[in-house]
């Protein structure tokens, strides 16, 4: 088992070394693409763990689709480096006073944390029947019977929240011109053409 | 220690020992499925293709290698290095880690991982970031406005991909490549998913910057996409990671749809072929089609891109989901 724990060492290594960098970067880029690298080492962990299902869906929407966005919108921004670092040392007192409260608050939280004496075994084995199944399908049984009305609710967030986004964002200019390709392909003929008999010398 | 090689070094070696196998055996394949490109391009056109290098070109790609190598790399001054010298890399390498799963004939896969086909999802979806990359690193107006394009482009065509996958999922009844390929032994899915078939093929020309979705490279706007700074072997990077993800959706076509290794009739002279040679040989009819498209479709216009893939295949494969779904439970086929 040994290889295991080296793996487990390294990719939890380079994890907190990407997640430190993603905040120490001079480049928003560059923290952007250490975030990526620190999903990539956290989906690696799943791997560990044995939950192929969960470390691909991460590296899917997480990777494929969030970070995706997240970068697009960074390389969009017009930032002025100099001007960055000026600001950071008149934040500095503000942030590190927040920062020192929600750590203060956090101690106190998991300090008066008691675990449940059964909460252990349960996480770890969710289900009777979990080893005869892979956990693909393990994941659709729990999630579409026992879970289904927060998998559905939590559906029904997220819809309504593209739908706020597009009615927020949408709006229709009416002095461009659009191409409706309905109209298009059901012109005829006789709508568009005519046929003139032209003499010579008379012009139409 | 004699344990610790029996257990961890031999398979080891093993497993290396096989992806350099399959490495080499795709390079080479990736060199003369290029120059097919370009002969069947030529051929389309009435010209006779590369024809100099080696009886009837054979030897092109092989020069064309040497001549990317042996040429100086440059870097722009205002690029940002490192990044710079990223992109390609993380391009190539992830077009040649997907290959890792797909399985070429009965048994003959590197690794037969139970979530293959989210594999291939996850690594597809990734090779955005290599485009991405180089057109934000060349520090350069063109780059930059194709890699968006790009980025906007893959991104959608992934979805209506996600969905098509979704029913094959379904009918196939696991996410294991051979298990999928398995499964087509009655039939194989482009006849009951033959609409399917034809989005995922249209799907995968957008999903590989192929024309006439190659918007990302559109001469007559953006001078040459998103590799206008590269040259030498960074560029060759960039056009190798593009032929080998234009292979593995081949691939892919070839395993959802078209049977993987099975061969088209199940008796005696059919039977006698190779697993492989039958994969082979779907495998290049599909490129074929591939190549065929490049030489025979105008390029689209990037709205006209965007509808298609958002107003057109997303509804109607969301709508084949809902149906397979439908028709699987009523007459209890699914399986289990």
């Amino acid at each position: 088992m040994i290889v295991t724990t080296v793996a487990f060492y390294l990719f939890a290594a380079i994890t907190v070394a990407s997640g430190f960098m993603v905040i120490s970067a001079k480049n928003p880029v560059h923290s952007v693409l250490f975030l990526i690298l620190a999903f990539f080492n956290a989906a690696a962990l799943f791997l560990l763990l044995g939950a192929e299902f969960v470390a691909l869906i991460l590296v899917i929407v997480y990777v494929g689709a969030v970070a995706v966005l997240f970068l697009f919108v960074v390389m969009m921004l017009d930032i002025d480096f100099s001007e960055l670092r000026e600001g950071f040392l008149q934040y500095l007192p503000v942030g590190a006073l927040v920062g020192l409260i929600l750590l203060v608050e956090l101690a106190l939280v998991f300090g008066g944390w008691v675990i449940a004496p059964g909460a252990a075994h349960a996480g770890a084995e969710p289900v009777a029947a979990f080893g005869a199944l892979s956990n693909t399908r393990m994941i659709g049984f729990v999630l579409y019977t026992k879970y289904v009305y927060l998998f559905q609710a939590a559906g029904m967030i997220l819809l309504v929240a593209m739908i706020g986004a597009i009615v927020l964002t949408l709006r229709h200019r009416q002095d461009i011109k659009r191409q409706v390709i309905a109209n298009q392909v059901g012109r005829r003929r006789e709508d568009a053409v005519e046929m003139k008999n032209v003499e010579p010398g008379q012009g139409i | 220690m004699a344990e610790f090689w029996t257990n961890y070094g031999i398979p080891f070696a093993i497993i290396l020992g096989e992806s350099l196998a399959l490495l080499v055996a795709l390079l080479i394949v990736t060199a003369y499925v290029l120059l097919a490109d370009r002969k069947v391009w030529a051929a389309v056109q009435l010209r006779r293709g590369p024809n100099v290098v080696g009886a009837f070109g054979l030897l092109q790609s092989f020069a064309d290698l040497l001549k990317f190598i042996f040429k100086e790399v440059i870097v722009p001054a205002s690029s940002n290095k490192g990044v710079f010298l990223l992109a390609p890399l993380v391009t190539v390498t992830l077009a040649l880690s997907a290959w890792a799963v797909v399985p070429l004939a009965d048994g003959l896969v590197v690794s037969n991982i139970n979530v293959g086909v989210l594999y291939i999802l996850a690594i597809s979806s990734l090779g955005v970031y290599g485009i991405i990359m180089g057109g934000w690193a060349s520090n350069s107006k063109y780059p930059f406005l194709s890699a968006l394009r790009s980025a906007a482009q893959m991104v959608s065509y992934e979805v209506s991909i996600g969905f098509v996958l979704v029913t094959i999922l379904m009918t196939a009844g696991s996410l294991n490549l051979t298990d999928i390929v398995n499964a087509q032994h009655t039939v194989w899915f482009f006849i009951p998913h033959f609409p399917m078939f034809i989005i995922f093929f249209i799907s995968a020309l957008a999903e590989t910057n192929r024309p006439p979705f190659d918007l990302v490279e559109a001469e007559s706007e953006l001078v040459a996409g998103f590799m206008v700074e590269y040259s030498s072997s960074p560029y060759m990077m960039f056009m190798l990671g593009e032929y080998v993800s234009i292979l593995l959706m081949c691939a892919m076509t070839t395993i959802l749809f078209l049977g993987g290794w099975l061969p088209p009739f199940n008796f005696v002279p059919f039977t006698w072929v190779p697993g492989l040679v039958w994969f082979l040989i779907k495998l290049l009819a599909v490129f074929f089609m591939f190549a065929m498209v490049k030489a025979m479709v105008p390029r689209y216009r990037y709205d006209q891109l965007m509808r298609l893939g958002w107003k057109v295949f997303l509804p109607f494969s969301l709508f084949w989901v809902v149906l397979t779904a439908g028709v699987l439970t009523f007459f209890d086929i699914a399986p289990k």
